[in-house]
Parts: C-alpha cells; structure tokens; sequence
C-alpha cells in the first residue's frame, strides 16, 4: 500500500496542523492536508494519500530516473544493433 | 498525468524487461510488501514480464488482510450500535468477520459510511455532536499520520463523540516474520514506496546486514516495479545485500520528520495480531495513554473481546510467500470474492484477489512476450 | 490463542448463504448476475429472456416492437450534469435504441418518500419533460404512489418503453460473430464519477458531468444507412467492461480490446487515480457499443462522428472465436490481462 497520487497545488490555507491545499489531479480538485509538507507551495506537485500530504515531488529526481531509463533504452539499442546480444 | 504517464511508457518499459532479461543469469526470488503494488503488477501484468527464473511473491503488504477477524468483529459490533456513525475505508466494508461484515451491518440498519480520508471523519463527528463517530483506522505506516492528524484535530477541536478503532501495522517487523518463517524462499524485497516516504529507509540496513538480502524501496508505477527488480536482481548477481533507493523522487533517507513527529504524539509501538501471521511483537500503533478517550476499544468495551480462528483459508501461507493463490484447494471454488473464506480474497490488493481477477484464466503459454 | 503456534492460519468460518440481500447484489457486477440467473430468470422462463438482451423484440399482430423497463433509484437525486429524471426518460430511450428499434412510448411510475419537497418533485418532472422532448417520446402512462418516510430514499423512478423496430435483422449478442469489429461511441466513466463527486465523504471537485444523454437518434442513423449492425449495448452499471463480459458469456466468443484506445476524459482518470477505481467499471448514460462487420467500420465511424453525443467514437477491437467466454484487455503498456466480473460496486480503496 498505498494509493498515493501527485496532485499540483492550487492555493494554501490555514496554519499548521490546519494547513490545507486545494491540490488538483489532472482537474479533479480535492482539498490536501499540508501540515505535513511545510515547505510546499503553490505550483508544486505532492503525493497525497487520504487526503493528507506525504512529500513533495522532487521534480529533478524525478528527471534523473527516466533519464537514466532513457540512457538505458540507448544504450540497449547500440548493443543490439552491433548484433550479439540475444535480445528476448 | 504528471509524474505518473512517464512512468508508464511503453518504450521504456521494453528497456527495463531487456534490462532484466539480460542481467538475470540464474534464479531468484523477490518478495514485494505493498498492496499497491500487487495491484499494480496484477493491473499492468508485469509479473508476466519478467522471465521464468525470477519468482516474484506478495508478502503482507495489505493492511486490509492482515487485520485480524477480532478487530473486524469489533468494528461491526460498535457499528451496530444505535446512534453510531461507522466511518471506513472502502476496502474494509467486504471483509468477513466471524459471522458478518461491514457491508451487512449496512444492510441491516447500522450508520456505515465509506470515507476517503480520515479528517472526512472529524468533519463528519463535528456536524454531528449527538452522534458518536467511529473511524476504523486501518493501514500500514503510510496511513498512519493521516490517522493520527485526525485524532490529534479532534482533540484540538475538544471534540468528545469522536475516536478511532485501531489497526495499525508496521512493515520491518513484517518483513523479519516472513524471513524468520521456516521455509522461507525470499531472497530480496521491493520496500513499499509511500511507507518509506513516511518513515524513510534506515530501519531496513539492520534486516539487509542480518539476513543478507538486498532491499530496494520502489515505486508504483511499471517502470518504478520494474526498475526496482533490476536493481534487485543486478544485486543479487552481484553477491550484495545493500539497501537503495528507486523512489527517490518521493523517498529522502530520512523520510517525512513532521510526520514521524506528529505520528509520535499520538502513537505508540505495541504488540499487533496479524491475519496469517498471529501476533508479531512490536508490529503495530496503538493510541497513546494521553489519547485513551479518543481510543474506540475502551469507549464501547471491546477490549477484552477475543474470536475464535478456524478454517481452511490458507491466507497465512500466501502472505509468507510460501504458497501462491492456486495452490490453495479452496480457490476458485468455495473461496472467490463473492463468498470470501480469508481477507486475502475480498481485499482488492489480496493476492488470492488478484490471482482470481486477473490470472485464473492464464493461457497455458506462460510468459508475454512484447 | 496459544502463544506458542507460530503459524495460525487465521480465518474465519466461510459466509457462504447471505440470507439478505445486499447492496452488490444490485451492483451490475457478478452478484447481481447470479442473483438473476438463479432466482429472476427461472421464475419467468421464456425464449424472449434467453437473449439476454437490454429489452425484448416482440412481435404484436406483425408488428415487431422492443420493449423495456428500468428503475431509476440514483442518489442523490441531483448532480452535475442530470437527475433522476433525465436519467429515468434517456435510460429506457437508450434500451429501446439498442433493440435496433425508434423510442415512441413511455410510461413512467414514481414512488416518493413522505416530506419530499413538491419543488422536488416539479424539478424532476420538467426535467423528465425536457428530456422527452428531445428524444422525441412521448409519456403516455403512469403511477404515483407515496410511500412512509425513511422508506424511500426521496424518489424512485420506474419507466418502461415501446419502441417500433427499424432493423430487419436481429439485434443482439446471439447475432455476434468472430471478426466483428467494437466501435465505442464516446468517452467513458463521467457519470460514475459525477455521482461519486457529489456523494458524501468523498468531496472532489471538478467541472465534470454525468454524460446522461439519449443516444436513439445516432443509432437508427446507423440502422438507416445500411450498417449491418450485429449487436449494440448501452453501458451502464459496471461499465464497459461488464457489458462486453456479458455479451462474450452470452455469445460464447472471445473478446479482445486495447487500453490505447478506449477514451477516457481526464477528469475521469484524475478521480479514478485518486480513488483507485477503473474507469472499465463506471457507470455511463450516455455511451453505447455496436458490434459490426469489418467491412463497415469506416463508414459506421462516419455515420457515429457526425452526431455530437457520438463525435469521440473509436474502434476499440474485435471478436475473435475463441478462447470463448474470455474478455482480454491488451494495456497501454503491451501486456495482456483477462478483464472478469466485479463482485460488486467498486469501492475506493486505501492501497
């Protein structure tokens, strides 16, 4: 578990453990606990789970992962076009 | 969807399957401890991705299936109280009991309401001062500063007819039991990805180092599972037992402080009977004394009630990774989801669930091919 | 419990006979299926309920008429997008379309819950009014009963249709063949979602609406120009994966579809990522399927696109012999997994 989702932070209300964002999920706009992420704010993403704030997406992180992935895919396709590797 | 359709890419999903492929050179079994990715590796059919040498188990990543019959039999006793607001998470509503589930406290009158989230509860407590307003507060560390914000607001608030009924659990103590268990076969784990959001990952080196297997806190999404087996499998070649990191666009070392904090004020470590497993010392949450009155157990005197366990349910062998769904004689047959024997089957993120929706009709051939 | 037995094997004893009925059983899923196979169907037992189809083709004095009924018991009674009532007049509008048959009379029997406001009732009935305006039927008959309060949840609705059949040839699962082609008429899940977004506890919001439309007018369209149409369903409970088990059940064929191309708003895929739902599974008013040959799907995808409840229509995939009985889904990532039955409702889930 668990079904946690990164959702983009419309506006903030309210002060700590009453600090609430509208967070917004490709449109749909459910209200956030935020308590839990001080340093979030307007504009950036957060992984939310029953209504309440778990981190902030690291954008950068978030980057360098499928950057790795892609320097995989090319590496793979070089390999594969120089015609020894048994590729399933 | 940001930050999640990257993760689903089709290209890069044919990497990361090549990627496996070409690093497995022999057989190797990794256990995964989160519901959420059971669902996702049932839902995306990555299991069926990997080759046939890589065994990959669920263990006891669904709170709702390890949360013992006498909690639910609690839960349905307060909910059939006059007067009482039963509040829940939807998975909870289909899981038997003793003799009854939720569901049918619903159908004979009791006030049980699906929430999404816990703070819904308080709402709910609050606009009605005459009711008294349970929460069943079920889940693994992900769900736990959720909870503990709801019961921390509700006693800010002074609220007095609100309080929770607690099923918390805890995933290191879980992972020890499964490789404590005789006959284990799990040689790596994928660490749940949002637990380690929450409490980090450092309580996992001590299990690394003592029973020398690799540890990789993953994602959710088919590349995240998918990487998150690389990096298991290319450990194992190796010979290495270390724990890393493939979340880390969600997951820091540390985890969530506040949340840890905030879930400190209002918990405690305690003893915990898990479905399948039986107790497991210093597994799960329990209300602090300073919250006694918010603690649903002692509000209706349910503390003392204990049920007795019998049957056929071969739950506890599945969530150890011993026995896989089919193997059990009771699947399919006189245990599906329409009449459920163990949670492992009414949970949606039950691996006995999963196997029935999605594998039971398996084409002899076996493995996919992209 | 004995401290010393490591390995309990926790269960508890099986509920096998639910002597009640329960909320899945009405759910459009697997429960609701048996409970009409086992008890509903046997007490009736007839050649027309063997086609299990969404009404029944009968045939009057040598008029070939569809028949249907639908009961309306949606809570609450307003939501983006439709009522009761707009969803009472389209369902039974949309039934009679999918027997290949042109909507003409309806009738329409409501029970009321005691203390429910006139201005209530007015609301549904302009709306039901409306609704039967534009889809061109016309109320002929009705009921009004009233019953205590706290038995009635507000409104019920029941409306039953009489259509006149437009297509020679039957319309049904029975007329189903391998290689035919699934066009689906639009973008699924709204109305499930619409629902959920109004309901208590769950508190989303969006600019989305149920998707509650009468579809009669793009059907006999098709029929019109010729389309050799085998099957049509409109999707509602259990969505669009329900209505293809259905019919590969009833048919006996194999069904295959593609994630890619099933359209899904976003919106939609928002509230399902957050909920955990799959948007397969949601309720729909205002989507149909239609299985035709091959041959034709160019031109019945020109026929649907040209009316507006119709314009997102795709093809979404085909019928194959067998394995038999098995609807496959091929998701967006290339794997193939077995779409089954939902037990009951989809509820949200924490993991």
């Amino acid at each position: 578990m668990c079904l946690a989702i990164p959702g983009k932070i419309l506006s903030i209300a309210g002060a700590e453990e009453l600090r609430t964002g509208r967070v917004s999920f490709n449109g749909v706009v459910r209200e956030a606990n935020l308590a839990c992420v001080p340093e979030a704010k307007v504009g950036d993403y957060v992984i939310v789970h029953v209504g309440f704030a778990l981190s902030i997406v690291d954008e950068e992180e978030a980057q360098r992962t499928l950057e790795t992935l892609r320097q995989m895919g090319e590496l793979l396709e070089l390999e594969s076009g120089q015609g020894d590797e048994v590729r399933r | 969807m940001k930050f999640v359709d990257e993760f689903r890419d089709a290209a890069a999903v044919k990497t990361l399957t090549a990627a496996v492929h070409a690093a497995a050179t022999r057989p190797w079994t990794i256990m995964e401890v989160c519901g959420g990715q059971t669902h996702a590796i049932m839902k995306f059919g990555i299991d069926e991705l990997l080759p046939p040498h890589i065994t990959l188990l669920h263990g006891p990543g669904c709170p709702v299936c390890v949360t013992p019959v006498e909690l639910i039999d609690k839960g349905t006793q307060i909910a059939a109280r006059p007067g009482t607001i039963f509040c829940s998470f939807g998975d909870m509503l289909r899981v038997p009991g003793s003799s009854q589930d939720l569901f049918q406290v619903k159908a004979n009158g009791g006030d049980v309401r699906v929430v999404y989230s816990p703070l819904d509860a308080v709402k709910i407590a609050i606009e009605n001062p005459q009711r008294e307003v349970v929460f069943f507060a079920v889940g693994f560390e992900t769900t736990a500063p959720a909870n503990a914000m709801a019961v921390y607001q509700a006693r800010q608030a002074g609220l007095r007819n609100f309080s929770l009924l607690v099923s918390h659990v805890l995933v290191p103590p879980a992972l020890r039991a499964v490789l404590d268990s005789p006959g284990n076969r799990v040689q790596a784990f994928l660490a749940a990805g949002h637990v380690c959001t929450v409490m980090g990952y450092n309580e996992y080196y001590p299990i690394a180092q003592q029973y020398r297997v690799p540890i990789v806190v993953t994602g959710f999404e088919p590349l995240d599972i998918l990487q998150g087996v690389l990096m298991c499998v290319r450990q194992l070649e190796a010979g290495q037992a270390e724990v890393e990191n493939q979340y880390s666009r969600s997951v820091r070392r540390e985890g969530n402080v506040p949340a840890q904090q905030l879930m400190a004020k209002v918990f405690q470590v305690g003893p915990r009977k898990w479905r399948g497993f039986g107790p497991i010392p210093q597994s799960g949450l329990c209300l602090r004394p300073e919250y006694a009155a918010y603690d649903a157990e002692l509000k209706f005197g349910v503390a003392a009630y204990q049920a007795e366990e019998d049957g056929e349910c071969r739950s506890g062998d599945v969530l150890r990774g011993l026995a896989k769904p089919m193997e059990c004689p009771a699947f399919g047959t006189r245990c599906t989801p329409e009449h459920p024997l163990g949670a492992t089957m009414v949970s949606n993120e039950g691996a006995c669930a999963a196997y029935y929706r999605y594998r039971r009709h398996a084409p002899a051939a076996g493995r996919q091919e992209l | 419990m004995p401290e010393d037995k490591k390995f309990t094997l926790d269960c508890p004893l099986p509920i096998n006979e639910r002597p009640q009925i329960v909320l899945a059983h009405g759910g459009g899923g697997r429960m609701m299926h048996d409970l009409l196979e086992r008890f509903v169907l046997p007490a009736f037992r007839n050649p027309h309920l063997e086609s299990r189809h969404d009404g029944a083709v009968v045939e009057i004095g040598g008029a070939r008429l569809a028949f249907t009924t639908d009961s309306y018991v949606v809570h609450p009674l307003f939501f983006p997008g439709g009522d009761i009532g707009s969803l009472a007049i389209n369902g039974t509008v949309n039934d009679l379309a999918m027997c290949g048959a042109e909507p003409l009379y309806l009738s329409a029997g409501l029970i009321m819950e005691e203390g429910l406001p006139l201005d209530t009732m007015q609301r549904v009935l302009a709306s039901m009014s409306r609704c039967a305006q534009a889809a061109g039927v016309q109320v002929v008959t009705g009921d009004t009963k009233v019953v205590d309060k706290g038995k009635g949840d507000g409104m019920f609705i029941n409306t039953a249709g009489l259509g006149a059949v437009v297509a020679s040839q039957s319309i049904g699962p029975g007329s189903v063949r391998p290689g035919d082609v699934i066009l689906l008429s639009g973008d699924i899940g709204r109305h499930g979602i619409a629902i959920m977004m109004v309901r208590e506890g769950l508190e989303l919001e969006s600019a989305l609406e149920s998707d509650c439309a009468p579809v009669a007018a793009p059907v006999l369209a098709l029929l019109k120009a010729g389309i050799e149409v085998h099957c049509l369903r409109d999707l509602t409970r259990g969505g669009l994966a329900t209505s293809l088990l259905e019919i590969a059940e009833t048919a006996a064929v194999h069904i295959k579809i593609e994630e890619d191309r099933i359209p899904v708003e976003d919106n939609v895929k928002g509230a399902c990522e957050i909920l955990g739902f799959d948007p397969l599974y949601l309720a729909n008013e205002g989507r149909f399927i239609a299985f035709v040959p091959a041959t034709q799907v160019a031109r019945a995808l020109a026929v649907l696109r040209g009316h507006a409840v119709c314009s997102a229509a795709e093809v979404i995939g085909r019928v194959a012999a067998a394995p038999a009985n098995l609807v496959a889904l091929k998701t967006r990532i290339g794997t193939e997994r077995v779409l089954d039955m939902l037990s009951g409702e989809q509820l949200p889930r924490i993991c």
